[in-house]
């Protein structure tokens, strides 16, 4: 008689969900499991915000001329798209989300460090976002996302001051969440818990804070620098006084190229935890996956200015930061070499989370390739500014980081909510959004590399054809996004119960009921074993079959 | 507790590392210009007032003197002795911005804030130290960029010091729970480090 768990239903069993009720129990809790789904339902909104810019993008693009919307709406369009996906969404989404919700969880404690930073840190979030928005309804900025001076500090009209405000307020929900979890994950491990035995999603996370940490000041000020210039005409990037506009890049590229490592590290502590759960495995090289998640953040902060290849630095400049570049590819090849040893020879099953994470592997591996191609010099100077680059960031942050953050949602939904979403559905839902990411941007590296430039709203006619499909693409890849925001609050209602750990993962996380109680455990774990210790899972719950 | 106090304290100095990096920005931006336009840059600090800033500079070292003390007497438990010690804290820290509005006032009569009504005067043919007017008011940007930078930070301590200043007469902290204090300290001895860079950097640029 195999294990008879009773028919307890979600509304009986406390749980962080129905311990309080009340607006007020959400807007003013502490617990992160809370804070967590705060941020997804903000984030959620913004991401289909800028969804809606790209919308309006595509749409521009679908003909040769500039017919939907005039060049300076369009400048508009782009930067806000731009604005919002990176610092409103990209930044924020797995850490706020999924790690809010796990990295306690996996690390055996009650909540984070400082639980109140936490709730701040949302707040911030939400200031910050509410005075991007304000930028935009009282008339955008058009910019670009990158700011560059002395277009932003003395030529546009538009409200860059007010962007510039808002992102610099978000920072600092950046860097409250990066400080609890680094103090969260060195004091707060459970008994036993080494960190060599820690899931690699907290190490992911950790070296995302370590850059959050580091990085996002630079952009503060660097956009501090910028308002204060139109506001107060200090003029430190002011050409007109002997200052350099490529101070400006310089500054503002130091924080934005580690950002990209922001964005990417903690999609790849997903895969991390996905693939292994999925081929029934521990990961492989476990300590070089822990050491490239270190590697990625240090070598991160080395190459900016492979951003700036034709601004203006010496070629002597430039060779080096090729160079490093190059050597910064090298951590993350380890991890999808990794990845993929893991599920060699592993019991490998299909469900949606390892659809995503192979979508993951295959089209940020093509990302990564690509921007190896953009970080030779030779190639560069040719595709620079062109499609080729939109091309490339797409495939990781959307190909990446976006599947990896689905991927997440889909895998730890069941925990999250104590319920399973509809497969079928999700499986649709990935399969759609693979083939329209591809139909997307693949036309754009061919456009990038024939010579499209970015950031126009018109191009010459014998680029439509590309254009279209691209287009269509990205209908595609709406689709996909939207079938999940419809199931997933389907699910609330009507899913499957789930149970404590439907996967059969390994982790802490999966050791307590879903949803969790609010205190996440009974009584506080003792660890005694390695991470993934799926052969050790497998035995214990083979069930001797009846002769 | 004590596992409390070492994670606040973590958070603190994590905290200090992103000033660090923020004031840094900074930093960087007046080291590349005062390397390619050095005689503006002495020119410029030429128009401090070094007698303000060394005032200041003594100030803000008392003023971290008085903090370390309300630290020590939180720690021993004293109520009284910590009053004094954030109120003194305080007083200085009032009277280190108080320096500085004169200092800015000064500035800004002479024509030396940056932007329309900046004007300095190009240096003669002869002189020894030839520079550009222009270049100048980049050196004056920095300077009213970091000092004011440092002075928001000084405004926010002031502020955090009167809360702890509440919070103490109402007897929230004992000689088991002060790390408020201790933490405010840190932040307080750090906005006092920036100016220990900053005097130098603005105020004692000299011709050779």
């Amino acid at each position: 008689m195999a294990m008879a768990s009773a028919a307890i239903t979600q509304d009986e069993k406390p749980n962080y969900l129905n311990a309080d009720y009340g607006i007020k129990s959400w807007l003013l809790t502490t617990d992160h499991k809370r804070i967590a789904l705060l941020y997804l339902i903000s984030i959620t909104m913004f991401f289909f915000l800028g969804g809606f810019f790209a919308m309006l993008i595509r749409l521009e693009l679908l003909t040769p001329a500039g017919d939907l919307v005039t060049s300076d709406t369009y400048n508009k369009l782009f930067t806000m798209h731009g604005i919002v996906m990176v610092f409103l969404f990209l930044i924020p989404a797995v850490p706020t989300v999924l790690g809010n919700f796990l990295v306690p969880m996996m690390i055996g404690a009650k909540d984070l460090a400082f639980p109140k930073l936490n709730l701040a840190s949302w707040y911030v979030y939400i200031l910050g976002g509410c005075w991007v928005l304000y930028a935009i309804i009282t008339g955008g900025v058009d910019t670009g996302w990158t700011f560059y001076t002395p277009y932003s500090t003395t030529f546009s009209n538009t409200n860059v001051v007010a962007a510039a405000v808002g992102i610099f307020i978000a920072g600092f929900s950046s860097i409250f969440t990066g400080i609890n979890f680094i103090v969260t994950i060195h004091r707060m491990r459970a008994p036993g818990l080494t960190w060599r035995r820690l899931p690699l999603f907290i190490w992911s996370n950790y070296a995302t804070s370590v850059i959050m940490v580091l990085g996002t000041p630079v952009l503060a000020i660097t956009l501090l620098l910028v308002a204060a210039e139109r506001l107060f005409h200090l003029g430190i990037f002011n050409a007109q006084l002997g200052g350099d506009p490529l101070l400006f890049q310089h500054l503002f590229w130091f924080y934005s190229h580690p950002a990209v490592y922001i964005m990417i590290l903690p999609g790849m502590g997903v895969i991390s935890e996905v693939v292994t759960c999925f081929s029934r495995k521990r990961v492989f090289g476990y300590d070089f996956v822990a050491l490239a998640s270190i590697c990625i953040a240090v070598l991160g902060f080395l190459v900016w200015a492979h951003h700036m290849f034709v601004a203006g630095i010496s070629v002597y400049a430039a060779m080096v930061f090729s160079l490093l570049t190059f050597f910064v590819a090298i951590p993350s090849a380890v991890k999808v070499f990794n990845w993929i040893a893991t599920m060699y020879q592993g019991s490998i099953s299909f469900e949606t989370p390892m659809l995503y994470a192979f979508g993951f592997i295959g089209l940020f591996t093509m990302g990564g390739m690509t921007g190896l191609f953009l970080g030779s010099l030779g190639i560069d100077v040719h595709v620079h500014d062109t499609y080729f680059v939109v091309a490339h960031f797409h495939y990781v942050m959307v190909g990446g980081m976006v599947m990896a953050y689905m991927c997440g949602l889909h895998f730890w939904w069941p925990k999250i909510t104590g319920k399973m979403y509809p497969e079928g559905w999700a499986k649709l839902s990935a399969l759609l959004t693979f083939v329209g990411f591809n139909l997307t941007f693949f036309p754009q590296f061919i456009l990038g590399y024939m010579g499209m430039p970015r950031r126009y709203h018109a191009y010459p006619p014998e680029f439509q054809v590309l254009n279209v499909l691209s287009t269509a693409g990205a209908s595609v890849l709406a689709v996909g996004y939207v079938l999940p925001m419809i199931y997933f609050v389907w699910s609330l209602r009507y899913g499957q119960d789930a149970g404590p750990n439907p996967w059969r993962a390994a982790g802490l996380e999966w050791m307590t009921s879903s949803p969790p109680p609010t205190s996440n455990f009974e009584t506080t774990p003792v660890v005694t074993w390695e991470a993934y210790n799926y052969d050790e899972i497998d035995k214990q719950q083979e069930v001797p079959v009846a002769s | 507790m004590e596992q409390q106090k070492e994670t606040a304290t973590l958070g603190m100095w994590l905290f200090l590392v992103t000033e660090v990096m923020f004031f840094g920005g900074m930093f960087c931006a007046y080291l590349i210009y005062r390397m390619d336009y050095y005689t503006a840059w002495v020119a410029g600090s030429e128009r401090m007032n070094i007698y303000l800033g060394t005032t200041n500079t003594a100030v803000l070292i008392c003023s971290s003197l008085t903090m370390v003390l309300a630290v020590h007497f939180a720690k021993l438990g004293n109520r009284k002795a910590t009053a004094i010690f954030l109120v003194l804290t305080i007083l200085l820290g009032l009277g280190f911005l108080g320096i500085k509005g004169v200092e800015y006032h000064e500035h800004w009569v002479h024509h030396e804030f940056p932007g329309p009504n900046f004007h300095f005067d190009a240096p003669k043919p002869g002189a020894a130290l030839q520079y550009s007017p222009k270049n100048v008011e980049i050196f004056f940007s920095l300077y009213f960029a970091m000092t004011g930078l440092h002075a928001i930070h000084m405004i926010i301590g002031v502020g955090l010091l009167t809360w702890l200043l509440v919070r103490n007469a109402r007897g929230d902290f004992s000689a088991y729970y002060n790390s408020p204090i201790e933490m405010t300290g840190l932040y307080w001895h750090f906005v006092d480090v920036v100016w220990i860079y900053l005097f130098p950097l603005l105020y004692l640029i000299r011709h050779k």
